[in-house]
């Protein structure tokens, strides 16, 4: 079963656009998103939670359109964003009050069990939290109402490396039975080399690749060598740096030819991002 | 069952863990019968995802190594010590099939490669 499945979503504005993005997330599992800034993360995000007009498209979660059934998927959605605003100047006991009434699902016990992980005290204004904090909060209100998807916009970002390590052993905790299914966005790539089980790519409003992580991977060298061996290369890369040492770049495995004598390693997600990202910069 | 999974290798995670583990049963370590942990829980354990794990149970089992039994896990096979040897022969030679084609595609003769061999295993 699907949890989440997106169908050809395009939507225009003056300055950038989704092109016919589509994915699917099966029921049990963790899907990173990555992208540079402003590559359509949140957009596509948001799309998926129905937060904004598409020029077309479908976004299925659990079988349902959310277009046709946003109420009634809202329950079983759990979502945070990284930077979102409460009403600073209430209690986080007063907010959580107002919120929990929206959810027929709402679990005390869990809610206050996350407070306690978190080491949050609701009895702090919202004002005083730090960045962490505000997103611990927002992951303990969409953790705590029964949901069976959670879209976590940049929940690692702003978090410190402890902080960050404890949330992804909640994530795998999450999924331990298979009910749970996670998409999140990120750029901090490392989270996710450990745990997810999918990646999905988007770069410039496209979807590059949609895959299991290490078939992801996989299909990508990182070649190293002189700058002669680059102009055997040049045209299959899909982007490169040189230095007086010679050159890196990124290629598609099926483009490689491992008898060319150029040294290539299996690249991390963070290389793979940044040697699209450059390429951008080649072409425009 | 011990496992060391580096993140700095070149090896895929889900061939770490094969290997490991098939390592252990053909040397007898781990026994016949013995129960492995269930998938999603290995996952979490160790860190890894869950379709990594998945991945390298799939190859064991494919292997002939483990038999999985719905509803109650993964267990080692119980095997003969001649049909391990076989086991363990067909993958020696898968692995230097991929070797030969790397040791082919320089252009080295099967005496080469063997006494480049022969150099390996005293280094």
């Amino acid at each position: 079963m699907l949890a989440l499945d997106i169908r050809h979503l395009n939507k225009k504005y003056p300055t950038f656009e989704l092109r016919d993005v589509s994915f699917q997330l099966e029921k049990g599992y963790i899907m990173g998103f990555i992208g540079a800034n402003g590559a359509g993360k949140t957009t596509t995000i948001k799309s998926i939670l129905n937060m904004l007009h598409l020029d077309s498209g479908e976004v299925h979660i659990l079988g349902k359109n959310i277009a046709e059934h946003e109420i009634e998927l809202k329950q079983e959605i759990g979502y945070a964003f990284g930077d979102i605003d409460f009403y600073t100047r209430s209690k986080m006991k007063k907010l959580t009050d107002v919120i929990k009434k929206f959810y027929t699902n709402w679990d005390d016990e869990i809610y206050y069990n996350y407070l306690r992980r978190f080491k949050l005290d609701e009895n702090k204004k919202i004002v005083e939290l730090s960045t962490g904090m505000k997103v611990k909060y927002s992951l303990a209100l969409a953790l705590s109402h029964g949901a069976k998807l959670l879209i976590l916009d940049e929940p690692t970002s702003g978090l410190d490396p402890v902080a960050r390590d404890d949330l992804l052993d909640i994530f795998q905790d999450l999924v331990v039975d298979g009910e749970i299914s996670i998409l999140f966005s990120t750029h901090i790539t490392s989270d996710l080399e450990k745990c997810a089980d999918f990646i999905t790519f988007i770069e410039n409003g496209q979807i590059i690749h949609s895959s299991e992580k290490d078939d992801f991977i996989a299909s990508y060298r990182l070649l190293n060598g002189s700058e002669s061996q680059l102009n055997q290369v040049k045209e299959q890369l899909i982007s490169y740096k040189v230095n007086s040492f010679g050159f890196t770049g990124l290629v598609r495995s099926q483009d490689y030819d491992p008898s060319s004598g150029i040294s290539a390693t299996m690249p991390s997600l963070e290389e793979i991002m940044i040697y699209f990202a450059k390429k951008e910069d080649m072409y425009v | 069952m011990n496992i060391a999974i580096s993140n700095a290798s070149e090896k895929p995670i889900y061939q770490q863990l094969f290997e490991q583990i098939s390592a252990q049963i053909l040397k007898g370590e781990l026994e016949g019968g013995y129960s492995l942990p269930p998938i999603r829980q290995a996952a979490k354990e160790l860190r890894v995802s869950i379709i990594t794990v998945k991945k390298a149970w799939e190859e064991l089992e494919r292997c002939g190594l483990i038999n999985t039994i719905t509803g109650k896990g993964c267990f080692v096979a119980e095997f003969l010590s001649e049909e391990m040897g076989r086991i363990r022969e067909e993958m020696v030679l898968k692995q230097m099939v991929n070797d030969v084609s790397y040791y082919k595609s320089f252009g080295l003769t099967i005496e080469e490669v063997i006494e480049l061999l022969k150099k390996a295993y005293t280094v």
